[in-house]
């Protein structure tokens, strides 16, 4: 019996959550290919950002790039 | 509360989460009806104007990748069949005007763009994927489905509907 209504609650909560997925149809998936939906900033953003980004951390190539850091290279 | 109780929960639940769209419209059924403005002017179109021709109809989106290249062979199909009955219609389901009209400056199309913004004609034809097309025959009748568009669709396009065209019907 118990075991039962633990499995009850968790289809439920299952359902509930599910619930908040939507079908898109496919002539309404442009609303998704509009720029603000994309996972990255928009490139020249994103360039400022590395650029500020860079100059905080003292060095050319901050981020990640190889040689970068020391300024030796 | 009660197993019953919470049973009824479930089911109504289960009731209320998205069910996914049902299939396309298929070959062999008839082709709902369809009516949209063209997009150069106010005038209402209807699919079954076009009764007694062979009828391309093609749904598109400024935002649909694969339409680049569908348009220009569409073009073709349109220079080499329109003298044996083909009717070319593609359907823009952009939201606006403006949008449609800035992939034809790209991609110029030679011919029928109706625009239809509120998705009624892709509702009907319960699209699958972007782009769709359908091939219709001269009754009326949807002959043949496309989902997507690949290069390697245009041999078999062209095949269908140089055969549904020479067919009669």
């Amino acid at each position: 019996m118990r075991m039962a209504r633990f499995g009850l609650g968790s289809a439920l909560v299952l359902i509930a959550t599910l619930g908040g997925c939507a079908a898109v149809p496919p002539w309404e998936r442009g609303t998704l290919a509009k720029p603000v939906m994309s996972v990255d900033p928009p490139t020249q953003e994103q360039q400022q950002k590395l650029r500020t980004y860079g100059a905080k951390e003292g060095g050319a190539a901050a981020t990640g790039v190889g040689g970068g850091g020391c300024g030796c290279n | 509360m009660t197993l019953r109780f919470s049973w009824a929960a479930l089911i109504g639940l289960a009731a209320i989460v998205p069910t996914p769209v049902a299939w396309s419209v298929a070959s062999g059924e008839a082709a709902p009806a369809c009516s949209a403005p063209l997009l150069d002017g106010g005038r209402t179109t209807n699919l079954a104007d076009y009764r007694g021709k062979v009828v391309y109809l093609d749904f598109w989106a400024s935002w649909c990748a694969p339409c680049r290249e569908s348009f220009p062979f569409m073009n073709e199909l349109q220079g080499e069949l329109a003298d044996t009955g083909l009717q070319i219609v593609a359907v823009s389901v952009d939201k606006t005007a403006d949008e449609a009209q800035r992939f034809l400056a790209r991609y110029p199309a030679k011919f029928t763009i109706v625009l239809d913004t509120k998705g009624a004609c892709p509702a009907a034809f319960r699209l699958e994927g972007m782009p769709s097309s359908y091939i219709i025959d001269r009754t009326g009748a949807v002959r043949a489905v496309h989902v997507g568009f690949r290069g390697s669709d245009r041999a078999e396009i062209r095949r269908q509907l140089t055969e549904i065209l020479n067919g009669g019907k």
